[in-house]
């Protein structure tokens, strides 16, 4: 099964899901029987137009004003092809909605404006990554608004909601080329960032490649709590010391990755651009105003309870309940790294 | 022409009545305080079609900020920012749909010439009339009103949760007003409905069965049905989400016990019927713009007019196809899925009737008819393409990308073409002046292009998996999205020029005859304009798609019924 039409016109993202083929070729289908048709009223009509234009002194023929026979076909065959249609529809949507069994499950989380992905082994992370030729099933869970989540090459879609598990299920087919990826989007509106809430999809070639990535995707999970306190004490000669750690950084490149990947950057710049939250420029160390609870300084213990419990304190300036809480969904060790990270950001030294 | 005694010449003839409607009275309140269906007509269309031109603004807007991708991917946004975009697409959306298209071609057209084709002096109940255009004016005020709180950013289908808890930021902000406001809006299209179903019921002149009534008549009668029943369900939608935002009580709110897909069922539930608002005003329009243009009796009258009703009964229920990625269960989406497919065939009968019509007729391309023609090809693609989306399995690769953007365009702001050739059509009725045919002509041709370079290469953008509402997209789209926006450009050149057109005729025109087209529904046996009350005397009831009868009069400069020639009309 595949599209000839939508292939050769380049009509469809990259075949990269068990059901790519399917749906192709019941859009191919589809489109034939509309061209076929819009080619057979729009021509006719364009024949009798030139045809039957108004010339002076000619009038209209009078032709019958009814024909059952006519009447019946013109109802009877397409009622045959839509319901061919439907069929073929209906066959496709049901294998994208019942989910297989023994698959391989990660959990999926959204909100505003951010993905992560929870693989089985516990780690979070806003890339979503999956071995090619086994069935993976997400179970999506949102913390905010509505969101949905879709992968154009897999032809998949699902909205994902506060309230209410939805599942999704495909299998890959065609490894994403080195260093390349599928577009991960947000299909639902979902406020101000709606259009950057979008991530990579990579899809491994084999098994091993795949848990060996997942082995590394977060460096700091992997630390033992002795390495990790040899790892702040000295980051770099810890880093120098443990080549086989891969992607560990220091904690302040660390923070600023989690700020790039975690959703943090949607709403907080960091050179003092205000956002729907305050920029992180320069806010270490500043004097904060609230709506709803006395002033404080941008310290360890405030940073930290912005991020876990964000609607203690409301800055004044900025929408009440704009953040979502991250509460459980960052570790210690990355509220460090992001503590980390803000301390870097002094005024007048520009990061780019 | 002017030397006839306008008394003498009844109302066959097309020498313009002394004593029009627009006439008949002078001063402000003559006009705010009408109860004449035509005045009605004339201030809802000047309305609409001054609200068609923010919504257009909007529209031509958002395209700009289009122009270029993204900051984060190369490109630089010159013109906004995101906040900006959102509330620019929802507020076309919001205006185009409840303020402009719904009450179109029904509020505007409809009431001007449904009472006039029934040969009756009024609707059934002017002042509920009159007070349905003080609701339309109350709904947009309070819509445009927004503007003040920061607008609205929810998009126009106000979907829960965003739109009860985040959405346009403040306390109040703009969300309440204009959902406030489509309330309002509603219950002035329920009143519109309620008054068009009475009057076709009780005001038909003996002899007016059913099945003789021009088929516009069936058109709108199947639309005021859809506008009683699904109407009052957004009513209740709206105070629902109003009560969830401003007391928070909770029916869609998971965390206050509601349940967040209920909000899409109630939304769609009158949302998707009010597509066919829009478009069953507009089938009807077509029935006769086609006959009357090919100066040929419409083919097959009854299955377009049971069509009408088969679309308006079938229309109610494929609110779910809407839905098939929200989460509602399979079982239903099947259903859902079967019923929509139904909806196809009536379409298409309509579509195979009129093109039948055009066979051996005497074509006349005049600017409503290349309106009409126009239709036809854009309405072929967009229910073309809707079966695309009908299908469940395509759906959920097609669904809210550009494609949707692109079929819903080709359907509902397809009628607009249909609205435009609409009030050229009875542009000679209204006002009793012609227009200029030939710069007519030319809107009309720069609009068709324009739309189609807008619309359809969104479908090829929608294909590729680019989103909807989305203000940054991936640079492999900016060519795409350059040909539309340039593609909307030449459509405001063309509604630009439409504009000229139809004030050149005011100030210049010449004087329109009664019957400039040869058509034959009652609404042309009035003078042009109608005088106050219509008909002295109830016209004769005759078949409105007989031509034979009617004939080119050159003292008139209009056409005159056959064996009315040499009556007290034609002394001179």
């Amino acid at each position: 099964m595949t599209g000839i039409l939508a292939d050769s016109l380049g009509l469809m993202p990259p075949k990269a899901s068990t059901f790519a083929p399917a749906v192709d070729f019941w859009f191919d289908f589809t489109l034939w029987v509309s061209i076929f048709f819009f080619v057979l009223i729009i021509g006719l009509m364009m024949i009798f137009m030139v045809m039957y234009r108004r010339r002076p002194g000619v009038r209209a023929i009078v032709t019958p004003t009814h024909s059952t026979v006519l009447e019946l076909s013109w109802t009877i065959i397409p009622t045959i092809l839509v319901v061919l249609m439907f069929w073929g529809g209906f066959k496709t949507y049901m294998d994208q909605r019942v989910m297989p069994s023994g698959a391989y499950e990660i959990g999926v989380n959204a909100k505003q404006w951010a993905w992560e992905f929870t693989y089985p082994n516990g780690i979070r992370h806003p890339e979503l990554h999956v071995p090619k030729d086994v069935p993976v099933v997400l179970t999506m869970f949102s913390d905010d608004v509505l969101h949905s989540f879709f992968i154009p090459a897999f032809r998949v879609k699902m909205d994902v909601m506060r309230g209410r598990y939805t599942k999704l299920w495909f299998q890959a087919t065609l490894a994403s080329p080195p260093g390349g990826y599928y577009p991960v989007l947000c299909t639902e509106y979902c406020g101000t960032s709606h259009s950057t809430m979008v991530t990579k999809c990579v899809v491994h070639e084999t098994r091993a490649e795949f848990d060996q990535w997942l082995r590394d995707a977060d460096p700091l999970k992997k630390l033992t709590p002795e390495q990790y306190d040899e790892y702040v004490r000295d980051p770099a000669a810890f880093i120098a010391a443990h080549p086989d750690i891969q992607g560990l950084q220091s904690p302040a490149d660390m923070g600023r990755k989690l700020w790039d990947t975690k959703g943090c950057k949607q709403c907080h710049s960091i050179d003092g651009k205000v956002g729907t939250g305050p920029s992180w420029l320069g806010i270490w160390g500043a004097q904060h105003e609230f709506s709803n609870a006395p002033p404080a300084v941008v310290e360890e213990n405030y940073v930290r309870e912005s991020i876990e419990n964000p609607r203690a304190k409301a800055l004044k300036g900025y929408a009440a309940n704009a953040m979502p809480t991250y509460q459980g969904r960052i570790t210690d060790r990355e509220i460090d790294s992001i503590i980390a990270f803000i301390k870097t950001l002094k005024s007048g030294s520009e990061t780019k | 022409m002017s030397s006839l005694n306008p008394a003498a010449a009844g109302p066959l003839v097309g020498a313009p009545a002394a004593d029009n409607y627009l006439t008949h009275s002078r001063g402000f309140w003559s006009w705010a305080a009408t109860l004449d269906h035509k005045r009605i007509g004339v201030m809802y269309l000047a309305g609409i079609f001054t609200m068609f031109l923010v919504g257009g603004l909007f529209a031509v807007l958002l395209r700009s900020v289009l122009l270029t991708p993204d900051a984060a991917a190369g490109g630089v946004k010159t013109i906004v920012d995101a906040n900006m975009y959102n509330r620019f697409f929802t507020l076309h959306g919001a205006v185009m749909v409840f303020i402009v298209i719904i009450p179109g071609i029904p509020a505007a057209l409809g009431n001007f010439v449904l009472p006039l084709m029934l040969g009756a002096k009024d609707v059934a109940f002017p002042r509920l009339n009159l007070c349905s255009f003080y609701l339309w004016l109350i709904g947009t005020a309070m819509a445009l009103a927004s503007l003040y709180w920061g607008g609205v950013d929810t998009g126009w289908t106000f979907y829960t949760p965003y739109s009860t808890k985040v959405g346009s930021s403040g306390a109040f902000g703009g969300v309440v007003p204009v959902v406030a406001g489509a309330f309002v809006l509603g219950f002035s299209s329920i009143f519109t409905g309620l008054n068009f179903i009475v009057t076709i019921h009780k005001l038909r002149p003996p002899g007016m069965t059913w099945f003789r009534m021009p088929l516009f008549l069936w058109g709108t009668y199947a639309t005021a049905v859809i506008q009683v029943l699904a109407t009052p369900v957004l009513g209740i939608t709206l105070l629902l989400l109003l009560a969830e935002r401003l007391l928070g009580i909770g029916f869609f709110d998971s965390e206050l016990g509601g349940d967040p897909v209920l909000f899409q069922h109630f939304f769609w539930f009158y949302s998707h019927p009010a597509v066919y608002i829009m478009i069953l005003p507009a089938m009807g329009v077509m029935s006769e713009l086609i006959s009357v243009f090919s100066h040929k009796h419409i083919f097959g009258y009854k299955f377009i007019a049971f069509s009408s009703v088969a679309i308006a009964i079938l229309g109610f229920l494929v609110w779910g196809h809407h839905m098939f990625t929200s989460g509602q269960s399979e079982l239903l989406g099947v259903i859902f899925s079967a019923i929509t497919f139904s909806i196809a065939i009536p379409s298409a009968v309509k579509m195979f009737n009129w093109l039948t019509t055009l066979y051996k007729g005497s074509i006349d391309f005049k600017a409503p008819m290349c309106y009409a023609l126009s239709f036809m090809w854009i309405f072929g693609i967009g229910g073309l393409t809707g079966l695309f989306l009908g299908m469940m399995g395509l759906d959920q690769h097609l669904h809210d990308t550009y494609f949707v953007v692109a079929h819903f365009h080709y359907v509902m702001a397809g009628t607009i073409f249909v609205f435009f050739g609409a009030i050229h059509y009875w542009w000679p009725k209204m006002t009793g002046r012609m227009y200029d045919e030939g710069a007519a002509v030319l809107a009309s041709l720069l609009m068709f292009i324009g739309f189609n370079m807008t619309f359809f290469i969104q479908f090829l953008m929608g294909t590729r998996g680019m989103p909807r509402r989305y203000y940054a997209y991936r640079p492999e789209f900016q060519f795409h999205h350059i040909v539309s926006t340039m593609g909307s450009y030449v459509m405001l050149a063309a509604v630009l020029l439409l504009i000229y057109v139809l004030i050149k005729s005011l100030r210049s025109g010449r004087p329109a005859p009664a019957n400039p087209w040869g058509a034959g529904s009652m609404e042309w046996q009035c003078a042009s304009p109608p005088p106050h009350d219509n008909f002295k005397t109830p016209p004769p009831v005759v078949d409105a798609y007989d031509y034979e009868s009617l004939e080119w009069d050159e003292r008139v400069g209009g056409y005159v019924h056959r064996g009315r020639r040499g009556g007290p009309a034609a002394t001179h």
